[in-house]
């Protein structure tokens, strides 16, 4: 049977707030335990939760750079479990009546394709504490620095047809949000973190089939691994005449599997309802209209000017505005570079996105500015340099050894484009090899690179490739 | 009897105050005064679960000093206790419960903030229902209050510690909270006047919650304009409460002096059915009679949901009071059971052992009024009701100034009488429970006595309209002396 996969993802988006959602405390990463809990986040008796505005700030942003509505008036509701780290005994969440709904990406498949999904609802919610089960000897520690840092749940519609495209959608989803500069995005530190709601049903199929959700996936690479076994995992089952059991699973990153977490916490009934300590969040359109201002370009909006403006290729375009430092920086160059866009392009995303990447820098620390990636590609442009002498200069940036025209004039690196010069050269290489010569006049014409490479060598590099090729062909055709 | 003769704590804040200026009086006097029939008539009442008698005097010394510097305000060196629901930084804060028995906030209420910035001395913290789910303080852990006017009786609840203390002369005011009557319920059953406000008037940050929407904050004490020089400096917006309002308060005491002549007062026709003792009617009646000699209006009305109100009231406040009560773990603080075996263990055992039986209770009947396939029925119809029962009062008063009826439909009863049976019990809150449903300033009054146990008489206000409600109370005071009047045993 051909079957059909369905994923819908829900990402918690830790905003970047500098307080907490509903009290004062700071939201920083790394505290020493429970040293970023205030009287509210620890849930004492008596104490009230006031909203912190630039975290619906945060999310209408979101709403509005996903086309979504945005409601004027929504309500947090008190979601009610027990757990340790949950001080309260409630988490305040949003409910039926959501701050987003209803809106929409295009995600980037392979070969240029892309996909519309639909983004169900987004709200804004607090974050739990966290447990700590090594070192306490038989109890459990609880931290509560995380609790109450604010989280934008974002629920997609089951839309995903495939592991690929659910990682496709989440890195959309975090290059957006970033944009937006509404969380950081460090998935190590779990400020964006995706639980995967997984089924499958044969093709054709109308109804969804029982789906499983999948926690523990802290990582683009582990959402990819857990899908992909889960769907096998759920296929085999039903091939053999098994039922899917609704569950949360986790996953084993060391095992790459998925194992139901302990049955307990399927049972909660959440009893949700509106929070009595909290008004309504209503606000008017100047509110909306004054967020909708201080919208960045988006990614989407970005990508097209890009093609437009630079010329650049789809997939040159999408890489680049993968993220706002990096077409930032994009930009900075060609700008500086004085037209070179796509020689830019390529030098970003070739040598210097290889050099960042190999040494785990961000583009944000690069050692060569894009000032200084400028004057290199404005020397090759006006043929000072040839593009291999340009890898060594930018070899040399990176090591801090100045700029390009300041490793050119130290090391003569100019390129050597006087006939003269280039003409004593390709004489003393033919001298020097006659068989070569007598060679390529028979028709071995593909002896003409090992004279291209003799003539570099004998300049050390410097001689202008272009005119060399000219030369050596047409001194090579000339019979004696 | 000249002004003079009346003993000291008898008098009103407003006398005392004016003593203290002219000094004739000081602060230190009055706490020691204080102080000593605490120590002396509580053990006959158990009003007090903390009394603090070093940081009181403490206190007193630097409110004489202020006094002396003529920095002072008309309530500071005022001694007052607080409702052991607010909580008091470095002082317990039990909510009469074992849970938390051993909690001590390391903050202050922002009601405790602002009485202690208008100078008032803190004596301690009054007995009352345990997280204040009860009409008769009689589910309290430290043990039930008894009323100065007859000790085999109930004070009222659940404010009932604060009212009794009132009443006994052994703190001139004290705070209370009113979720469904209990500031207003113990005020009428123990003889003196509480108010409760409009809610949002008073902020409720550090006032342990029962139900959210419906807890407010307010005070108790022998007069009207007792009430109303606490009413200023407890009342205003506070960041800290979302649900508090950002409006100007009056200065309600200066708002004592308007005539009654041409007030229409609404009297509802389903205050005076089944249920309603005929002796406290007759006191009621008189009660509307005297306002009619002043120049009032009665006009008879009808509020067609308010029989709707007590089941509405009871499956909003337990649903609140079932989450609200959550962080009672036995996690972070409060009570937790000895050797649990597991974190689940430790939760049930915890909250078994720590909460009492009315607690548990309402958790056990809010959660119930929350769960999947019961929520629409039981909290959804309760908030249509609730809304109902707001129209109705939005309707009454536009036609009517205040509205006017008993407090409770029976003065005081005995210890035990009606504990075994919670809806007989809980019956007690009908002419109340409507007023917090609808979010309305409300106050119960002195109205008489039958068999010598205090009536009340209700006055519900339109929302914000506390400084028309104090006077109509005050100038009623002002012709009759039942608030004057104090238990046997404790003149």
């Amino acid at each position: 049977m051909e079957w059909e996969v369905v994923i819908g993802l829900e990402l918690h988006a830790q905003l970047a707030t500098k307080s907490k959602i509903f009290s004062g405390a700071a939201t920083a990463f790394g505290a020493p335990p429970n040293t970023q809990a205030c009287a509210i986040d620890l849930g004492l008796p008596g104490v009230l939760p006031v909203l912190n505005g630039e975290a619906v700030r945060m999310a209408v942003k979101f709403g509005l750079a996903i086309q979504a509505t945005i409601a004027r008036r929504s309500v947090f509701a008190r979601k009610n479990y027990f757990y340790p780290d949950l001080p309260k005994g409630y988490q305040i969440s949003q409910y039926e009546l959501p701050i987003v709904s209803g809106g929409l990406v295009e995600i980037d498949l392979e070969e240029g394709e892309t996909k519309t999904i639909r983004i169900t609802r987004a709200h804004l919610e607090e974050d739990a504490g966290k447990s700590l089960h090594e070192d306490f000897h038989g109890f459990s520690g609880i931290d509560l620095n995380r609790a109450g840092t604010p989280l934008l749940e974002i629920v997609s519609e089951p839309e995903l047809r495939s592991a690929r495209e659910a990682v496709a959608y989440m890195k959309k989803m975090h290059s957006l949000v970033r944009y937006l500069e509404i969380c950081d995005g460090n998935m190590e530190e779990g400020s964006f973190r995706c639980d995967a709601n997984v089924s499958v049903r044969p093709r054709g199929n109308p109804t969804f089939g029982t789906r499983t959700e999948l926690k523990n996936l802290n990582s683009f690479r582990f959402v990819e691994r857990a899908i992909n076994y889960e769907i096998d995992r759920q296929i085999d089952t039903l091939e053999n005449d098994g039922h899917v059991v609704q569950e949360t699973r986790l996953y084993h990153p060391d095992t790459n599997e998925t194992r139901p977490m302990r049955g307990k916490e399927e049972a909660n009934d959440y009893r949700y309802f509106p929070d009595p300590d909290l008004l309504p969040l209503v606000f008017d359109d100047g509110y909306v209209a004054s967020v909708r201002r201080s919208l960045p370009e988006l990614p989407d909006a970005k990508k097209q000017r890009f093609r437009e403006q630079y010329g650049l290729s789809a997939y040159d375009a999408r890489i680049l505005t993968a993220t706002r430092e990096l077409a930032d920086f994009f930009e900075a160059t060609a700008a500086a570079a004085g037209g070179e866009a796509k020689r830019a392009a390529n030098w970003i995303i070739g040598d210097l996105t290889g050099i960042l990447n190999k040494s785990g820098t961000a583009i944000a620390a690069s050692p060569v500015s894009p000032k200084m990636l400028a004057g290199m590609i404005r020397r090759i442009a006006d043929g000072t340099i040839s593009g291999k002498i340009a890898k060594e200069i930018f070899e040399a940036m990176c090591h801090g050894k100045g700029d390009a025209d300041t490793i050119i004039e130290r090391q003569g690196l100019r390129q050597v484009s006087d006939s003269e010069t280039i003409e004593r050269i390709i004489g003393e290489v033919i001298a020097a090899h006659p068989e070569q010569v007598a060679g390529y006049r028979e028709g071995k014409h593909k002896l003409l690179g090992f004279f291209v490479g003799q003539v570099m060598q004998r300049s050390q590099g410097k001689a202008n490739p272009k005119q060399v090729n000219e030369r050596l062909k047409s001194r090579l055709n000339e019979s004696d | 009897m000249t002004h003079n003769e009346i003993p000291l704590h008898k008098k009103s804040i407003a006398a005392l105050s004016a003593m203290l200026q002219q000094g004739t009086v000081t602060s230190v006097a009055l706490v020691e005064l204080f102080l000593e029939r605490i120590h002396q008539l509580d053990p006959q009442l158990n009003s007090f679960i903390t009394v603090i008698p070093e940081q009181a005097l403490q206190q007193a010394r630097a409110a004489d000093q202020r006094i002396a510097a003529g920095t002072s305000g008309p309530l500071t060196g005022i001694p007052l206790a607080h409702k052991d629901i607010f909580c008091t930084e470095g002082i317990r804060t039990s909510c009469a419960s074992r849970m938390l028995d051993n909690f001590i906030a390391p903050y202050d209420a922002t009601v405790v903030n602002r009485l202690h910035a208008a100078g008032m001395i803190v004596l301690g913290k009054t007995n009352m229902d345990e997280f204040a789910m009860g009409s008769s303080n009689e589910t309290s852990f430290y043990g039930p209050v008894r009323n100065p006017w007859d000790v085999t009786r109930v004070p009222g609840g659940s404010s009932g510690g604060s009212a009794a203390a009132v009443a006994a002369g052994l703190v001139p005011a004290a705070t209370g909270t009113d979720t469904g009557g209990s500031i207003r319920q113990p005020a009428a059953l123990c003889g003196i006047t509480g108010l409760k406000p409009t809610y949002g008037r008073v902020s409720r940050y550090g006032m342990v919650a029962f139900a959210s929407s419906l807890d407010q904050g307010g005070p108790l004490a022998r007069t009207a304009q007792d009430v109303a020089l606490l009413l200023g400096a407890m009342a205003g917006f506070d960041e800290r409460d979302s649900t508090s309002v950002d409006r100007p308060v009056e200065n309600y005491a200066q708002h004592l002096s308007g005539s009654v002549d041409g007030l229409t007062i609404g009297v509802v026709n389903e205050h005076f059915g089944e249920g309603l003792d005929s002796n406290v009617a007759a006191r009621i009646e008189s009660a509307l009679r005297e306002y009619e000699r002043l120049g009032a209006k009665i006009r008879r009305i009808s509020l067609p949901h308010s029989a709707l109100s007590v089941p509405a009231y009871y499956v909003v406040a337990p649903a609140e009071c079932s989450s609200n009560l959550a962080r009672y773990d036995g996690v972070r603080y409060g009570y937790r059971a000895e050797g649990p075996s597991s974190l689940e263990e430790m939760y049930k055992r915890s909250r078994a052992e720590g909460f009492g039986a009315e607690v548990k209770r309402r958790i056990m009947i809010g959660t119930y009024a929350l769960s999947a396939g019961y929520y629409d029925a039981y909290y959804l119809k309760a908030q249509k009701l609730r809304r109902l029962i707001g129209e109705d009062f939005n309707s009454a008063f536009a036609s009517v100034d205040v509205i006017m009826g008993p407090t409770s439909p029976t003065v005081s009863f005995k210890l035990g009488e009606k504990l075994a049976d919670p809806v007989t019990m809980y019956l007690s809150d009908i002419f109340t429970i409507a007023v917090n449903l609808a979010g309305l300033p409300a106050i119960s009054i002195p109205a008489g006595f039958v068999d010598g146990l205090p009536v009340g008489l209700q006055i519900i206000g339109n929302y914000f309209d506390e400084a028309r409600l104090l006077n109509v109370a005050h100038q009623y005071q002002q012709v009759t002396d039942w608030h004057e009047q104090a238990p046997p045993g404790f003149e």
